[in-house]
């Protein structure tokens, strides 16, 4: 146990943090209610007008629309290959076995625009056709890292006594994975695929160069911010987003806690 | 063989049989199925993402011509020669690996108590809260978020404002590289808490008794044992920070002043204004280098584990 | 719910946003594929267009026309349908051969346009149009009436120290030709007789000019929200601006105001051009004839703050937004137009037999080198 004047210190550098992280996100929150669409300190007034032009807004549907999709997408590719390669990683030893870690964190690691200008001529030279796909394929390349490391990490604390467990008791490969291995990275999974789904769905600059006439909602937002009319709907609109995600998250932060089966300390 | 499965799970036999055959192959020849699980996502990133990279590396040695932007399909040096000799792309450069150090050293130093707080003194309740407090900032735009700095750090701003009040002089902060410093470390502070926080939490209590019974008090047991522990993540966190501020150019545009391009700024212009993709690729080279190292080093201090 | 019904209830979702709604054509017609200033293409301008022609519209929006010159060429030009480009990019495409020639006859509205637009130098080449002029507005000098007195009534406000580490200028190469009118009128022996065309000896005096004005500048100011936030909270008081900015900051109580100064000023043309390579040619033309209405025109002068090229479009505005048509000089005299030179895109042909001028690259990199 810590000293006591530690542990107060602490918690006053936390609450310090916490004024910190969300000093902005209230000023996002209050100034959606500004009277005027400039944004200076302080505030001009109060009012709640922008709220109905924002979500009635069509092109912020619209734009809405695709980053959920693209985001769904993205994440569900991530999932699928992400957990794959976390799997093959784990479970065989082969030569190059550490460089597929190398590999998938690359999109992470190296400038997005990187990412961005890569794949653009990459689609260009083959002729796709920029669009939902395209910018798909964008959000996957980073967003496998993020699932693969939760499972691979939630595997390692995974003995592997209880797969052998399992087939000594009769079940075959696909029951093993079933009934015991998928419980047990289930909420890993979900962790992963929500920070997935959250960095697809606020990523801008690989979307500036992956997509084509389509428009996700930060670059909406990019352009709302561009022309500085009508800003408010931009606070709006996300005060709105993060409204509405504080219960998934929440919720997914109870489901991976609880599971807490194989705590190994 | 194992025994037979109760019937009652209402397997059919011809179905179930087939099954344990697959199921039978693939344990036989375990390198099949290693193949089969890593053969997707390896040729996916091989096909795509990797062939993209080099072929926008293989174009760095390529040039445009100015009026029509078709590329010139004639190897040369022109475009490193240019970076060499171009003192203002030193600077560009210089500067953003600078801020991106200095991001990373703030952000850690900001992280570490936070996590630990979070790791080892918070009870499991607030705990859970902290979690869901840090993660929730990532999904409120980072685009809205960094326009929202501007507003705190304006001459007329919330900072200013609250100094006067104080009876301070105004910090004039606004438009400078120092502003873009304090967004850049706030924007990616929740990368580097979760990391931290996670190799803090698996650290054994054993190993804290352990160190006290053995006569250590409180600062020689977090030099000798925490730190060391916590450093992949640590490591891990400062990826992120190091490498999200050395390729952004929006922060830059919104926050920065007068002598503030960053290399993304100049990469972007030379695509997107100049319509030259080969001298931008010649010029993301130098990030992509220092990534390279960095994470080189990074997994050395065993950070892959802890990402 | 039962895990079984999750996953089936996950997959279904996942299967229905596999097809996207936002991209079924709900016409019959073609598809464009626009490259459009922000705000351009905005529904309330769009969707009746969709309803009336048939054609679905789809848009990229840019910050630049550099940006626009590039989307135009990334795939061999067949990506976009049409681009508003505005005069320092539009020889490029021109000359790039990466836009087509339009017919101004199919378009009913080009005999109401004001005899400056209907062949200006930066759409027509050879007396081929390549475009039809959509809006225009100059680059004003912008100033807080509260800090700056007197009033300003030349461009030397924004190269004096008196405010220092207040003045702000747009963040484009295409400045320098301000820099170069400027010296026009207070350097006569460059002998500088077009912003665009500079041999290298105006050329460098011009950057020399922004050289010694860069520790005087806040912020070169990128987005016109940029611009609008710097005068808004105190952060600059004095700089080069778009008629947009001034409006919406008149319209938030701010105290500006901005003049054409007497040295004249720089202006911008935006045209709508066709690609050379658009399978949607028909869609393109209705477009074309659509953009260019007086209703349309009038509607979208007053929210950019711009000028409409259409002559019949004043009424409208003026009832739209009482005064604005002689605000935004809609139909001013040829004489106002001779104060402002409008952007082109400079080329190493300097128009008078020599072929020593810098050319837009040139602009590009002394730009890049002045931000450092």
């Amino acid at each position: 146990m810590e000293r006591r004047a530690t542990r107060i210190g602490l918690g006053v550098w936390v609450a310090l943090v916490l004024a910190f992280l969300y000093l902005p996100i209230v000023v996002i929150c209050l100034y959606a209610f500004n009277k005027s669409n400039i944004q200076s300190w302080p505030i001009a007034g109060l009012t709640t007008k922008w709220f109905g032009p924002a979500i009635h807004n069509g092109d912020m549907q619209q734009a809405l629309w695709l980053s959920l999709e693209a985001a769904a997408l993205a994440t569900l590719v991530a999932l699928v290959l992400g957990s794959a390669a976390s799997f093959g990683v784990h479970r065989f030893r082969f030569f190059g076995r550490e460089s597929i870690s190398f590999l998938l964190v690359l999109p992470i690691a190296l400038p997005g625009i990187i990412t961005g200008m890569a794949l653009n001529s990459y689609f260009v030279f083959f002729k796709f056709n920029f669009g939902l796909w395209t910018i798909v394929i964008g959000h996957a390349t980073f967003c496998v890292v993020v699932v693969y490391n939760n499972v691979v990490a939630r595997l390692r604390r995974v003995p592997g006594s209880l797969t052998e467990a399992s087939m000594d008791l009769g079940a075959d490969g696909i029951q093993t994975f079933r009934y015991v291995t998928f419980p047990t990275i289930s909420t890993a999974l979900i962790s992963g695929g929500l920070l997935a789904f959250a960095l697809s769905f606020d990523e801008v600059i690989v979307t500036t160069f992956t997509a084509g006439a389509q428009n996700t909602l930060p670059i909406w937002i990019f352009g709302q911010i561009r022309l500085g009319q009508q800003l408010p709907q931009v606070n709006v609109v996300v005060f709105l987003v993060l409204a509405v995600t504080i219960v998934p998250v929440a919720l997914a932060q109870r489901l991976t806690r609880e599971s807490g089966i194989l705590r190994t300390e | 063989m194992a025994a037979g499965l109760d019937p009652a799970q209402g397997l059919e036999e011809g179905r179930r049989g087939a099954r344990r055959r697959l199921g039978g192959a693939l344990w036989r020849r375990r390198w099949l199925k290693g193949f089969s699980l890593l053969a997707p996502p390896v040729l996916a990133f091989l096909v795509v993402y990797v062939a993209a990279l080099v072929a926008l590396f293989i174009s760095s040695f390529w040039t445009v011509d100015p009026f029509t932007s078709e590329t010139i399909h004639h190897w040369t040096l022109d475009n490193f020669r240019e970076l060499w000799h171009g003192a203002t792309y030193h600077r560009v450069a210089l500067r953003t690996v600078e801020i991106a150090a200095l991001v990373t050293l703030t952000d850690a130093l900001i992280a570490f108590p936070f996590a630990y707080f979070m790791a080892r003194v918070a009870s499991r309740r607030t705990r859970a809260v902290l979690f869901v407090l840090v993660l929730l900032p990532l999904w409120a735009s980072y685009l809205a978020r960094v326009y929202a700095w501007r507003l705190i750090l304006n001459s007329d701003g919330i900072l200013n404002w609250s100094l006067h009040k104080a009876g301070l002089p105004s910090a004039n902060v606004a438009y400078t590289n120092t502003a873009m410093w304090i967004v850049f470390s706030y924007i990616w502070l929740p990368f580097m808490i979760l990391p931290v926080y996670a190799s803090l939490e698996r650290i054994p209590h054993s190993y804290i008794e352990a160190s006290r019974d053995l006569g250590a008090k409180g600062f020689r047991t977090l030099r000798t044992v925490i730190l060391p522990l916590a450093l992949p993540g640590v490591v891990a966190g400062s990826i992120f920070t190091f490498s999200l501020t050395l390729g952004d150019y929006i922060t830059p545009v919104l926050i920065g002043g007068t002598s503030s391009q960053f290399i993304g700024n100049v990469v972007y212009d030379a695509v997107n204004q100049s319509s030259n993709l080969p001298f931008g690729a010649a010029f993301a080279v130098v990030p992509v280098l220092v990534m390279g190292v960095y994470l080189v080093l990074a997994r050395r201090l065993g950070a892959f584990d802890a990402l | 719910m039962t895990k079984k019904r999750m996953w089936a209830l996950v997959a279904t979702l996942a299967v229905t946003l596999a097809f996207p709604a936002a991209g079924v054509s709900k016409a019959h017609g073609g598809t464009l594929n626009l490259i459009a200033w922000e705000g351009y293409t905005y529904k309330q301008w769009v969707n009746p267009f969709e309803k009336q022609s048939g054609c679905t519209v789809h848009s990229k929006f840019a910050g630049s026309s550099d940006e626009m010159v590039t989307l135009m060429r990334s795939g061999g030009g067949s990506q976009y349908d049409m681009v508003s480009a505005s005069g320092d990019a539009s020889l490029r495409l021109i000359y790039g051969h990466d836009v087509q020639a339009v017919d101004p006859s199919k378009i009913p509205d080009f005999k109401n346009f004001g005899k400056a637009f209907q062949s200006p130098p930066n759409n027509t080449v050879d007396g081929k149009h390549y475009g039809i002029s959509l809006q225009w507005g100059p680059n004003t000098l912008l100033y807080n009436t509260k800090v700056v007195k007197p009033a300003p009534t030349s461009w030397s406000a924004i190269y004096s120290p008196k405010y220092k580490g207040k003045v702000t200028v747009p963040d484009n190469p295409i400045q320098i030709a301000d820099a170069a009118l400027y010296l026009m009128k207070h350097s006569p022996s460059l002998k500088i007789t077009d912003p665009y065309e500079l041999n290298s000896t105006q050329f460098k005096a011009a950057t020399d000019l922004l050289r010694k004005q860069k520790p005087l500048i806040k912020k070169y100011w990128a987005l016109a929200s940029d611009e609008i936030d710097l005068f808004k909270n105190g952060d600059a008081v004095i700089g080069a601006s778009w008629p947009y900015q001034t409006n919406t900051l008149k319209a938030d109580k701010a105290p500006v105001k901005d003049i054409v100064p007497s040295e004249g000023a720089t202006g911008w043309l935006d045209t709508w051009m066709v690609s050379a390579h658009t399978k949607n040619l028909d869609c393109a033309y209705k477009w074309l004839a659509y953009i260019s209405t007086p209703k349309v025109q009038a509607e979208q002068a007053i929210y950019f703050g711009e000028t409409p090229v259409n002559s019949k479009a004043c009424p409208i505005m003026d009832k739209l937004s009482k005064g604005s048509c002689a605000q935004y000089h809609a139909n001013a005299p040829l004489e106002y137009f001779k104060q402002i030179h409008f952007w082109k895109t400079p080329i190493a042909d300097c128009g008078n037999g020599k072929k020593n001028c810098m050319d837009y690259t040139k602009w590009q990199q002394a730009w890049t080198q002045l931000k450092g």
